[in-house]
């Protein structure tokens, strides 16, 4: 996983509420078997047409945001379905950060699996940072995980955020979740030992 | 150790390792179930590092998501699809993981099977990727949604990093009345509490009106307890649950039944155990619940009409309703129960068991669907289905004109062949309403099974409590 110190980039704004997985990726594209390549699903129904032409008025087929890595979004974003596919899309399309007032609990948690930040801030930081990124001028910011601060180049906003350490530490190094935990294999053998399980049966 | 909940009971019971008590926990899976969408990546990141599945005997996969419900013995149409399929038996082979395939008599929807066939118990921990395992908690296990890389995770190592979540009570007061069901009294609250009302908690249900579930009821409230946000849904083990697992063909039998029964009677929530937020539904005036909107919050009693924006004091949620209803073509004002309807779907984790499909034929029986309306029935699992051909429900649903078909979940996510077309409008006891969620441009009224077969008779929506006198069977 790529590790995640700064990043700076244009932010795009999504002003819904409620966005849900099923509008991220829809699930017509939730049958390949790779991790890679879902960007260009990102948003599908919002994106195009049903003729396949992009729709103009979509935040995203706007040219001052098509490079944008910061995506801004209201509250409970992310709701809905356990896809991975969500987060491998916003990615693939190249966000690393998402800023909303709140996330739904799974997307939240598979974020942090993917190199993607997820930052909470309060409605009215993220009413601001709508306001800002409306203009012609693309807002630009820089999000600092390491000082756990976001900033515009102007200094016309600045605010720090607050996220869980050992989530941050995780995302700031890209460790491999499974090889940390691979380091209590003994815990793990020995709560197995003291634990009553019942099995599945081996014919079915 | 004090009161407790059912939940601070298996939660504890269930931590490897942990820090400090503030700091996520190392929590041991006793159950991980798996299916075609959301596992190929995971079992691709095991092959990559040389990983093994560390329990393949806690581990089952089922094909359910995007499997046809028509003629099982054809080849799937969909390249992609059939793909996704063939590498779930070529992963589950190789990493030694039981299959139930689609050929498999009980094959059907991860979340009714495993109640079903006994592999759920209480105490378990749970996970599945997929939003929806919180069905599971019906039986008192602690049951949650996870994404791709933690499946992948609990193949590795059985266990997963966790925060401790919050625990709200959600206390059903009154008795509900004649006519309305468990999806009403979960749309009630979801409509109450909002679809974030319940992030970062688990729901334990409870009342007298919960005790006076079935297990199968129980188990439609747990489903959509993620659809509030909630991180899971669980209802402490009691008598009923008793009599459930008894005659599950994977529960010990015998003695072993005995001592089992006591443990899991005993994980039950003590009394003056406290929850961190309590929300009371007083179910005096439930009455069968409609979505009208594009979430399962967005829902009102069939009685209502369709709500004005314009009466809505907040102006964020007065702009998100008038994009729902411009979305779903409906007109503030207008009687809900006169809004016409296309496509009945009966199935789906939610409402797909045997006893859902009991309900509805009884509405169903002597009639026929009417003219212009497709319904289609989908049995939650292939048991559910035997069960309900041996009961004669195939041929009450068929004689009306209603499509029985293969197990699967089929139209509650259209992954499958089984769609609306742009501007169709179903009436679906499934579990989202979401823009686009059965088909592009579709148009989703979540409702119970009963109301679905009223809405399929009708041709509209319609109050199932009035269907029963106007139309004499």
């Amino acid at each position: 996983m790529t590790p995640f110190i700064r990043q700076r980039g244009v932010v795009a704004p999504l002003e819904r509420n409620n966005v849900d997985t099923d509008q991220i990726i829809p699930k017509q594209f939730l049958k390949r078997i790779e991790r890679t390549g879902f960007g260009q699903f990102l948003f599908f129904d919002w994106r195009f047409s049903e003729d396949g032409t992009p729709k103009p008025d979509f935040i995203l087929n706007q040219p001052q945001y098509r490079s944008a890595t910061i995506l801004v979004a209201g509250e409970n974003f992310g709701c809905g379905s356990s896809r991975e596919h969500a987060p491998w899309a916003l990615e693939d399309f190249g966000f690393r950060v998402i800023i909303a007032p709140s996330f739904a609990d799974i997307f939240y948690n598979n974020c942090f699996q993917n190199g993607l930040l997820p930052v909470t801030l309060p409605a009215s930081d993220v009413a601001r940072i709508f306001d800002l990124a409306r203009n012609e001028t693309p807002l630009s910011l820089e999000v600092d995980l390491e000082k756990q601060t976001i900033s515009s180049e102007t200094g016309e906003f600045q605010t720090s955020f607050s996220i869980d350490p050992e989530r941050r530490r995780k995302l700031m190094q890209g460790l491999d979740a499974i090889g940390e935990t691979l380091l209590l294999t003994d815990a793990i053998a020995s709560f197995e030992g003291n634990h009553d399980l019942p099995l599945l049966p081996h014919n079915l | 150790m004090g009161s407790q909940t059912l939940f601070e009971k298996i939660w504890h019971r269930h931590i490897v390792h942990q820090d400090t008590p503030d700091q996520a926990a190392l929590l041991y899976i006793d159950r991980h179930y798996i299916h075609e969408v959301t596992s190929p990546q995971a079992f691709d990141g095991l092959r990559q590092a040389g990983r093994r599945v560390r329990r393949p005997d806690l581990t089952m996969a089922v094909m359910d998501h995007n499997v046809p419900t028509s003629d099982r013995s054809l080849p799937i149409r969909d390249a992609i699809a059939r793909r996704q399929i063939e590498q779930l038996e070529i992963n589950c082979r190789e990493f030694d993981v039981p299959l139930w395939d689609l050929h498999h008599p009980s094959q059907g929807i991860v979340h009714i099977i495993g109640p079903e066939q006994g592999f759920t118990q209480p105490g378990m921990t749970i996970v599945c990727g997929d939003s929806h395992t919180s069905t599971h908690g019906a039986l008192g296990a602690l049951a949650f949604g996870i994404g791709t890389s933690e499946v992948e995770h609990v193949l590795a190592t059985q266990t997963l990093w966790q925060q401790k979540p919050k625990t709200m009570e959600v206390r059903f007061r009154g008795r509900r009345p004649e006519g309305t069901t468990a999806k009403d009294m979960i749309l009630a609250l979801i409509r109450h509490i909002g679809i974030a009302g319940a992030t970062g908690h688990v729901i334990e249900y409870t009342g007298d009106a919960v005790r006076s579930l079935s297990i199968e009821e129980r188990m439609t409230l747990c489903n959509m307890s993620i659809e509030a946000g909630a991180r899971a849904g669980m209802i402490s083990p009691d008598e009923t649950t008793m009599e459930y697992l008894r005659t599950r063909p994977y529960t010990p039998k015998g003695t072993e039944f005995e001592t089992a029964r006591a443990h899991w009677l005993s994980l039950a929530t003590d009394p003056g155990a406290q929850f961190d937020r309590v929300v009371e539904i007083d179910l005096e005036d439930l009455a069968p619940m409609v979505t009208w909107g594009t979430n399962p919050e967005m829902n009102a009693p069939i009685t209502a009409t369709v709500p004005d924006p314009d009466q809505e004091k907040d102006p964020v949620r007065a702009s998100m309703m008038r994009h729902a209803l411009e979305y779903m073509g409906l007109t503030p004002g207008t009687a809900l129960n006169a809004i016409p309807i296309q496509r009945v779907f009966i199935g789906s984790c939610t409402n797909g068991r045997l006893e859902d499909l009991e309900r509805a034929a009884r509405v169903i029986d002597g009639r026929r669907v009417a003219d212009g309306v497709r319904a289609m029935v989908v049995p939650g699992s292939g048991q559910v289905k035997r069960e309900a051909e041996r009961i004669g429900l195939d041929k009450i649903f068929t004689a009306a004109g209603f499509e029985w078909r293969e197990p699967g979940c089929s139209l509650c996510l259209g992954m499958n062949d089984d769609i609306l077309s742009p501007g169709e409008r179903s009436a679906s006891t499934s579990n989202r309403n979401f823009e686009g969620r059965q088909g592009r441009g579709s148009r989703t009224h979540l409702v119970s099974p009963e109301m679905a077969a009223a809405a399929a008779i009708a041709g509209h929506l319609t109050d199932v409590r009035t269907l029963s006198t106007e139309v004499p069977s």
